[in-house]
């Protein structure tokens, strides 16, 4: 002890103290590491569950509430179930950047995990619709011409004929489908996102809602086909208008200055 | 070679077999006294002048194309399944004609492509009518003796918009249904007789089975016959009254300088008809329009947005959008559907306004001479400005039109745009005449200042005493002359508030406004004074440019 006693003011005497500390803290670690694989006797959804719960304190609560239960800056989640969440953050539409009068796409950063993870805390806090099967939106499953006269019944009125699009009150839109992933669109029809109504199964079957995404396979995605050439966005006359008024005629009065300027004359002026 | 080698015995010798085909003719058709006269006909070069031939031959592709389709399209309503080759399509009920518009573009060899030239050369018609309108409204080209030429061009265009409505409703796809039903909306609109109209119209309940087959009719008979008798007369009448053209030496008032029909004119205008097929065709190859396969058949329980019609009633669909929609209930419980009936009402005004201006303005300037000279805009200013504030307000309208595509390219609200357009309808067209007006007056200070000190070159000289000069580059007689050549009437008076006798005149109050109007035109605030001949003599003969 003596000897011990005599170098504790040994200038390196603090310096292996932390050693041993350090050495101690990581052992207790280590030892008590394995309380943590415990939790895996629980159930896989009681931790994404819980998971989620701290994505969303971060993520989501500022405006739908610590319990999902709404404020005045964002709408209540309760019952708006694991589809809605798939389809608002896996688009980026969700967590908002700014408010505004709708929410629009961006990159996404959430991994897969944590989007389930999110929409199992969601779902947890009441019954709604969950993410679809991959088989529920298989375009080449569905009739494209059934799906067409639903989609004009239901949807072309925002959307456009074709799903390009379309102008609502104050600045909210319609998006374009384009290329827009077929889950997605399931997904949005089935929770009816923004200004979007919803169509529930019992409106909606979901064979018929599998057949609008067969018709939007058709005829909007970059490998539909465009029977007429250039098709000028999909806007019809207004773009055909805005085309003949300036590319049409510009190219028409140049020929007719080439026609003018060309003239029999032996010498020009 | 074997013509030379065996000449025909009967007829003329040595005469060239032109000349004996032409003397078979002559001799029953009279065609030497017709020829004598009309292929040395001048036609000045200008392009702005052929922008009316762009208009005539769009006419004649209109009408080829129009005849190899109608030997396909099958004007019924009667409902089939279709069965063609368009698979997303396939199963649906559709109207005979909607199903035979789908046959032309996939099933008809070249069908799709005259579908696409026929349509795009129907709006390329109007846009050249449109251009071409305008180069003669500019110009003051509607003048005497070209009033009456005037109407005919106009009643013209009035024509091509019927036309255009017409066939394009034909298809009865979902989009052109729409048109069809808005069409309905309007007619029922009118007070007292809207519904007595409608069943005139469409025979029955909208949409019943008759609107397809009457329109057919029009689109393919009645309106293009019309269309064609009223392009004889307009074209004869051009004959009749010689081309103008732009003031220069040699080109007066009183003659025409260009080039002759036969050979040269014809030479141009055939190629140039060429030009026009192979610029629309290209057009139509490479740039989809109408693509009514995937708009789906017309039903009435269906709509999509942006549904609109063709450019040239654009301003119609837009009036109705900026028309805030006003009902009200008159005595005897009859309801007066104003959202629409003003905009109805407003609609032929717009283009009375156009048509009926050569006629305001022979009023105002009580000028009975003939013009044959084309005006450069600048020199009428407020007829320029008037022109141009115009445009504006047809502009405003086709915004309206368009309202919800601009509020999705330009991430706008919808309702901001159709407020600015409310409120653009009134006010837009008074800031741009104004604007016009100090253009045009600004241009012509310029022509003032460039006749009498000539062009800026942008070379400065340093003198010997270390003065710096810009040096200004005379101009050329000829381009004096064009600057020059314009007249400037004298503005209207009201004259002495009383007579020779000293009685007091009257001055009735339709007169006091024309004077008002009229030195409007040509008071001080109306031209510049063009440079005089003693000014540019007084300038050029003192010590030189400054």
């Amino acid at each position: 002890m003596k000897k011990l006693s005599a170098r504790r003011r040994h200038p390196l005497a603090a310096f292996v103290v932390l050693i041993f500390a350090l050495a101690a803290t990581g052992g207790l670690y280590a030892a008590l590491a394995p309380a943590g694989e415990a939790k895996a006797d629980a159930s896989e959804t009681s931790i994404a569950i819980e998971e989620g719960q701290k994505l969303y304190a971060v993520g989501c609560a500022s405006c739908h509430g610590a319990g999902g239960q709404g404020s005045s800056d964002g709408p209540t989640l309760v019952g708006v179930g694991a589809a809605a969440v798939d389809f608002q953050v896996s688009t980026g539409r969700m967590p908002m950047q700014q408010p505004g009068p709708q929410a629009p796409t961006k990159p996404n950063i959430y991994t897969e995990e944590e989007i389930a993870q999110l929409a199992a805390y969601i779902a947890s806090l009441g019954p709604g619709p969950g993410v679809p099967e991959p088989a529920a939106y298989d375009p080449s499953e569905g009739n494209a011409a059934h799906g067409g006269e639903l989609f004009r019944t239901n949807c072309s009125q925002c959307h456009n004929f074709t799903g390009q699009g379309g102008a609502l009150t104050h600045g909210k839109y319609a998006p374009n489908l384009h290329d827009v992933d077929p889950k997605h669109i399931y997904q949005a029809m089935l929770t009816g996102p923004q200004a979007m109504p919803s169509f529930p199964d019992a409106v909606l079957p979901p064979e018929q809602k599998r057949d609008i995404i067969a018709w939007l396979t058709a005829v909007n995605t970059s490998e539909s086909p465009s029977e007429g050439g250039f098709g000028l966005g999909g806007f019809g006359p207004v773009a055909e208008g805005l085309f003949a008024w300036t590319i049409g005629i510009g190219l028409l009065v140049a020929v007719a200055v080439w026609v003018a300027a060309h003239t029999a004359k032996a010498r020009k002026s | 070679m074997s013509t030379t080698t065996n000449p025909p015995k009967e007829t003329r010798s040595g005469a060239p077999a032109g000349e004996k085909v032409a003397d078979w003719a002559d001799g029953r058709l009279g065609v030497y006294t017709v020829a004598k006269s009309n292929m040395r006909k001048i036609f000045p070069d200008h392009w702005s002048f052929l922008l009316g031939e762009i208009c005539l031959y769009a006419f004649v592709i209109l009408l080829l194309t129009g005849v190899y389709l109608t030997l396909f399209f099958v004007p019924s309503m009667a409902e089939i399944e279709y069965e063609g080759s368009y698979i997303p399509m396939q199963g649906v009920l559709m109207s005979e004609a909607y199903a035979s518009t789908l046959n032309i573009s996939f099933d008809v060899r070249g069908g799709l492509l005259m579908r696409e030239i026929h349509h795009w050369s129907a709006l390329l018609f109007v846009v050249g009518i449109f251009f071409h309108m305008m180069r003669v409204f500019f110009t003051g080209a509607f003048r005497k003796p070209r009033e009456i030429n005037w109407l005919f061009g106009f009643a013209l265009l009035v024509l091509a918009i019927l036309t255009g409505l017409t066939g394009y409703s034909l298809p009865d796809d979902l989009l052109s249904g729409v048109g069809i039903r808005f069409m309905e909306g309007a007619i029922l609109s009118v007070p007292v007789v809207g519904t007595w109209l409608q069943m005139l119209v469409f025979g029955g309940e909208f949409p019943g089975s008759l609107i397809i087959p009457r329109f057919f009719v029009a689109h393919v008979l009645l309106l293009p016959g019309l269309m064609l008798g009223l392009l004889v007369a307009h074209l004869l009448l051009v004959v009749y009254h010689k081309h103008t053209h732009f003031a220069g030496p040699g080109r007066t008032n009183d003659n025409v300088v260009g080039m002759p029909l036969f050979p040269v004119y014809m030479a141009k205008a055939g190629g140039f008809f060429f030009l026009v097929f192979g610029v629309i065709a290209m057009i139509a190859a490479t740039t989809s329009i109408n693509p009514v396969w995937v708009l789906g058949p017309y039903r009435p329980d269906q709509i999509s947005t942006n549904a609109q019609p063709d450019w040239y009633l654009g301003f119609s669909e837009g009036l109705v959008r900026m028309m805030p929609g006003w009902e009200m209930v008159i005595p005897g419980g009859y309801t007066l559907n104003l959202g629409l009936l003003v905009p109805l009402i407003v609609f032929p005004l717009v283009f009375a306004v156009i048509a009926l201006y050569p006629f305001f303005e022979g009023w105002v300037t009580k000028d009975k001479r003939e013009h044959h000279i084309a005006e450069r805009p600048r020199n009428a200013p407020t007829r320029t400005a008037f022109g141009v504030a115009w445009l504006s307000w047809y502009f405003v309208a086709l915004v309206a039109g368009g309202n919800d595509i601009w509020a999705i390219h330009f991430d706008l609200s919808i309702n901001a745009i159709t407020w600015w357009t409310r409120i653009s309808f009134f006010v837009l067209p008074v800031v741009v005449f104004i604007i016009t007006r100090r253009i045009c007056l600004g241009l012509q200070r310029r022509d003032r200042e460039k006749v009498l000190h000539g062009r800026e070159t942008g070379i400065i000289k340093r003198l010997p005493h270390g003065e710096f000069i810009e040096v200004h580059e005379p101009l050329s007689a000829e381009k004096r002359y064009a600057l020059t050549a314009h007249d400037q009437p004298q503005p209207a008076e009201i004259g002495p508030p009383v007579d020779e006798n000293g009685v007091p005149r009257k001055v009735g109050v339709v007169e006091k406004l024309r004077v008002r109007i009229n030195r409007g035109y040509y008071g001080p605030s109306g031209q510049i004074p063009k440079p005089t001949a003693e000014e540019y003599r007084e300038i050029t003969s003192g010590h030189g440019h400054h």
